[in-house]
């Protein structure tokens, strides 16, 4: 694992040259192959890719997402993902087989601005991603405080093997629900662990680049709790 | 040659500009990313007197719907000049010359952002001058391109630009204002710096061939001072003090 070059880049910056492979937010020019986005470069056996640390989430098949209800149809609804593309939750998801739009009111089961836990069932170029609830734990989120993060950081949360989330939740107690698109459910019965875990999660955001951020989270807890 | 209204030196036998400048020496520039919580990126450019505010929304739904392309992003781009920007108060309305400015500025951005990756979507790009003092398509250019970097919008290269022009017979670097009034020739040319790519190339006045191509030289070599600023301010911003 040691042996990938990471270096900071800026759009336009040559990582390298000669016969990789390019991966995601790098394009080949010629035998150089140059960044396309603010992050850090990764050089790997034989593939380049850049990790950016600003932008909109980009929808993938089977992401797991947090949605805002913004709008509906008489078939669906709209939610917001923090994408480009509003994602496009079908009534028949919600209400069964047997959904009828004649009879079925859909704001009687989600309203605007109602909280979603969802996954892209669908996502091409040529329309708005199709998400799906229809799976276990996902559905409307009843309760709990929303926290919006830039959608690269969201691997910086959760931590290598999901250490940094566990050391949050053990410490505060909260349960701590993140979204692929950046959106995080924060709930918990105690308030004081919930002011807690949403600093933490606040320190994560802004420390996202720097090394060793899981012992400072963990300092940053212990010291609160005393 | 005749004794103009203003009786400025626009070059001394020293070969020092009207501004203390040498003739291969630009203004200062200092430009700050993410200077605006509301956009989802955002600059600000001091080049010389110049000061420039570029905000950038994107990308995101298309309204109204009729101008959304089915396979790619489209990008839109307002120059707008405000009225204290300049020393006679400027009517906000968009005049000749900002629309035209508002065009080039994103023809020039155009080959740079990857909108393709992004169809039915529109990046718009908004760029305010706060206060005018020549070559301010170039600064603004300079600061747009910075702000779409920081709203994370994928690019090729950045866009880097700068002027250069023709004052007392002589090829300068980065015309100022009273350059600009007073001297033969201005150019304003962006550049994509590693791609090594021209995006807009402008010319008011008249140069001969050999004239034209030394402009040019010059002004790419001023492209390449600004591309370091723009790092900088990009690294200032997203990786603080611990930049490589």
């Amino acid at each position: 694992m040691d042996d990938i070059q990471r270096k900071y880049v800026i759009p336009g910056d040559v990582i390298t040259t000669g016969p990789y492979r390019a991966e995601e937010n790098v394009h080949l020019f010629g035998d150089k192959i140059i960044a396309t986005a603010v992050g850090v470069s990764e050089v790997f056996d034989s593939g380049v890719r850049v990790i950016p640390l600003t932008g909109r989430y980009l929808p993938r098949i089977d992401d797991f997402v947090i949605g805002i209800v913004k709008s509906h149809t008489s078939l669906s609804w709209e939610l917001d993902i923090n994408s480009c593309y509003a994602g496009i939750l079908p009534a028949s998801d919600v209400f069964g087989r047997d959904f009828d739009p004649k009879v079925d009111q859909l704001t009687s089961r989600l309203k605007t601005g109602d909280l979603v836990a969802a996954r892209i069932a669908n996502s091409d170029r040529s329309r708005d991603p199709l998400i799906t609830v229809s799976d276990r734990d996902l559905g409307k989120i009843e309760e709990g405080e929303l926290i919006k993060l830039s959608p690269s950081k969201v691997p910086r949360l959760i931590g290598k093997r999901g250490s940094m989330i566990q050391t949050i939740e053990n410490a505060t107690k909260a349960i701590i629900t993140i979204g692929q698109n950046g959106y995080v459910v924060v709930s918990s019965e105690d308030p004081d662990g919930l002011l807690k875990a949403l600093d933490a999660i606040k320190m994560v955001e802004e420390q996202a680049h720097v090394p060793n951020l899981t012992e400072k989270i963990q300092e940053m807890l212990g010291s609160n709790s005393e | 040659m005749g004794v103009r209204k203003t009786d400025i030196v626009l070059l001394d036998d020293k070969g020092i500009r009207c501004d203390g400048r040498k003739i291969d020496q630009p203004r200062r520039i200092m430009i700050k990313a993410g200077v605006l919580k509301n956009a989802n990126g955002s600059a600000y450019i001091e080049f010389g007197e110049n000061k420039i505010l570029a905000g950038v929304f994107g990308p995101r739904d298309v309204h109204p719907k009729h101008l959304a392309n089915t396979d790619r992003g489209i990008m839109r781009c307002r120059y707008h000049m405000q009225p204290y920007s300049v020393s006679e108060r400027k009517n906000p309305a968009p005049s000749r010359r900002e629309i035209e400015i508002s065009k080039v500025i994103k023809e020039a951005l155009e080959p740079a952002v990857m909108l393709e990756n992004f169809p039915r979507t529109v990046v718009d790009v908004f760029i305010e001058v706060l206060q005018a003092d020549g070559g301010s398509r170039c600064a603004a250019l300079d600061a747009a391109a910075v702000a779409l970097a920081d709203a994370g919008i994928p690019m090729r290269d950045m866009v880097s630009a700068c002027a250069a022009g023709k004052v007392a017979d002589t090829i300068v670097l980065d015309i100022n204002n009273e350059e600009d009034q007073e001297g033969q020739a201005d150019m304003p040319v962006a550049l994509m710096p590693n791609l090594g790519k021209i995006t807009l190339i402008q010319l008011d006045g008249v140069l001969t061939p050999q004239e034209y191509e030394k402009c040019i030289d010059t002004a790419v070599s001023g492209c390449k001072l600004v591309y370091e600023v723009q790092k900088n301010a990009l690294r200032d911003k997203f990786f603080g003090d611990g930049a490589q």
